[in-house]
């Protein structure tokens, strides 16, 4: 298969690393689960991009149609995008909580002010 | 219908169906009540399952009558029939214990919810452990932690939000990254079923699929066992959980993962892939290696009796990681006789940690003057299951350190020995120096006694103390736990049948 042939990969590999990077380099808390969502969409796509046999048809069993995707990630899938969305809920409501205690979201004045708890 | 048969749904059904009703019920002591009877049942069924197991070899149990590789399967072997004993075990000890401790921390409206978080822990933690399908596993793992996440922020300090927070990045990072590693298992072998994929292995290990998923997997697998240099949420999340909440994770949940590590190491991709081909040693042992050093050193360094141990935590997980990569029958035996062991020590240690909490309410090592005249039986705890984490002889932690050197030993790993022993020397530094604090040092003598100062209530005392004869009993006797243990390696070792 050539390099482009492979495009859906590389769209899995593009949104996977902005993802991570959003985690990683976003001190904003709400951000950083943007980019836990990024980065789960791209798992998402990566199982669905396995799935697809070329030239196959939705996997309904039907006279004519031999050929058809495997229909096994999608299920998987489905399972994983709940499991995303109750991770992103648990996390929204932490982040919630975080700003009626602390008063902010932003992670470099949260270890500020922890820092400044410590010492005092 | 013989429920004997149906043991393996059981175990992982009980507590899946407590939470809905723990929920419903509202009531704070009748959810107390109703988790620890949904606990004991299920230690019962997880011990039903061991002695089965024990009896007639490997229970293959299909959920809903499909069978093996289209449906899921839940698949009982020595290994992971000794580790659902484990959980079940101290979930029920810790939850007997939680009562007063909850009450105490926790705000009572938010008690059902507690104890709701708890037994889907449980049932995410026990079907990691007993389903033998990879997806399957993803799905507990998720459902653990997500309940983790919010059991920890029960915590009353406001940086029990933030330490789960940054646990939530982290563990999610992780889930992603063994999902990502079971999807390309998957397009390289076409199967989920664990069995079944260890039989494909050998013909797909070619493929480049199979080296990431390798990759992927163990990246996420060492962030959710935290093991050195992943271990960065553990410290905050122990620390500011609520002290019941730390002494189960701490006993269960790094200990299921690193679970799932042997069995995807050993049972699916094989010692030979494993340690001959990808030469996970190379980058496991210096990490495990680092560990239990360096983490034993941080933890003299620490105030906070707590956080203490949450360090010692992640030194042991690196005594039992580097028992694995000795990838001998002997080592793999050492590293799953030190999980049961650590989980079992660890547990009681924060329990007593807890107790102090209770009537303190605090944890500052250094203002624990002379505490063995106030509790006398808190401390006493603290003092016996501390040994049992340095391994003094006739304790566990003697049993499972011996048996590792043996192993590194026998494989001519004397360096591994000789650091094992040296940091085993900071652990008595650790523990020693909360002792002659607790034992020896004098109230000074221009401050006011503190007043109301007791020992703990019974109902938190009477299962630690079960907890910690259980560890003396199996210090003593160590031969019962040895040879389970020499059962489940060269069952891992053998891979399914």
């Amino acid at each position: 298969m050539s390099i482009l042939g492979l495009y859906n990969y590389w769209v899995v590999v593009a949104l996977m690393m902005a993802g991570l990077y959003i985690m990683i380099a976003r001190y904003n808390l709400i951000k950083k689960i943007i980019g836990l969502g990024v980065f789960q969409t791209s798992i998402f796509y990566l199982y669905i991009t396995m799935g697809k046999v070329h030239g196959g048809t939705a996997p309904i069993l039907a006279e004519g149609y031999p050929l058809y995707s495997n229909p096994l990630p999608h299920v998987l899938i489905l399972t994983a995008i709940v499991v995303g969305v109750a991770t992103t809920a648990v996390a929204l409501a932490l982040i919630v909580r975080i700003y009626e205690e602390y008063d902010t979201i932003e992670e470099d004045e949260l270890k500020s002010i922890e820092l400044a708890e410590q010492e005092s | 219908m013989d429920i004997a048969q149906q043991l393996p749904a059981l175990v992982i059904v009980l507590p899946m169906l407590a939470a809905p009703l723990c929920v419903l019920i509202r009531h704070s002591a009748l959810c107390w009540a109703l988790s620890v009877f949904t606990s004991l049942l299920t230690f019962l069924s997880a011990f039903g399952l061991f002695n089965q197991v024990r009896a007639d070899g490997v229970i293959r149990y299909a959920i809903g009558g499909w069978a093996a590789p289209t449906g899921i399967e839940y698949y009982v072997d020595m290994a992971n029939a000794s580790m659902l004993l484990l959980v079940s075990f101290i979930s029920l000890i810790v939850l007997l214990y939680a009562y007063e401790s909850v009450k105490k921390s926790v705000v009572k409206a938010k008690h059902y919810l507690f104890y709701a978080a708890w037994m889907l822990c449980l049932t995410g933690l026990l079907g990691i452990t007993i389903t033998g399908d990879a997806f399957n596993v993803f799905v507990f793992l998720e459902i653990s932690s997500l309940s983790m996440y919010m059991l920890i922020a029960f915590g009353s300090n406001r940086r029990a939000l933030t330490a789960s927070f940054r646990y939530l990045i982290m563990g999610s990072i992780g889930a992603s990254f063994i999902l990502i590693g079971i999807g390309f298992l998957y397009a390289a072998t076409g199967t989920l079923n664990m069995a079944d994929m260890a039989g494909r292995i050998p013909d797909a290990e070619a493929q480049r699929a199979v080296l990431v998923a390798f990759s992927f997997l163990t990246i996420g697998l060492m962030i959710k066992s935290a093991v050195f240099p992943l271990h960065g949420w553990l410290a905050n999340a122990y620390q500011y959980a609520p002290v019941a909440v730390t002494a189960f994770l701490a006993g269960t949940a790094t200990k299921v993962s690193l679970y799932v590590l042997l069995r995807f190491f050993f049972s699916i991709f094989g010692t030979e892939y494993s340690f001959g081909y990808m030469l996970l040693n190379v980058v496991l042992l210096p990490a495990a290696i680092v560990s239990f050093i360096l983490l034993s050193l941080v933890a003299i360094f620490q105030s906070d009796l707590k956080r203490m141990l949450a360090y010692s935590s992640v030194a042991q997980v690196g005594y039992i990681v580097a028992a694995f990569c000795l990838a001998t029958e002997q080592g793999l035996t050492a590293g799953i006789v030190h999980i049961f062991n650590h989980g079992i020590i660890k547990t009681a240690l924060f329990m007593s940690v807890g107790c102090m909490l209770f009537r303190l309410g605090h944890t500052h090592r250094n203002s624990l003057d002379n505490l063995i005249s106030t509790m006398p039986f808190t401390v006493v705890a603290f003092i016996i299951s501390g040994l049992g984490l340095i391994g003094v002889p006739l304790t566990v932690g003697f049993v499972s350190k011996f048996t590792l050197i043996g192993a590194a030993m026998e494989k001519g790993w004397w360096l591994v020995g000789a650091l094992v022993l040296l940091s085993s020397l900071f652990a008595v530094i650790y523990i020693g120096r909360v002792i002659e604090i607790m034992l020896f040092r004098k109230v000074r003598v221009n401050e006011p006694a503190p007043v109301g100062m007791k020992e703990a209530p019974l109902s938190m005392l009477v299962p630690m103390y079960a907890l910690i004869g259980v560890s003396i009993w199996f210090g003593v006797f160590g031969t019962t736990t040895l040879s389970v243990a020499r059962e489940a390696a060269l069952v891992l070792l053998g891979g399914y049948q």
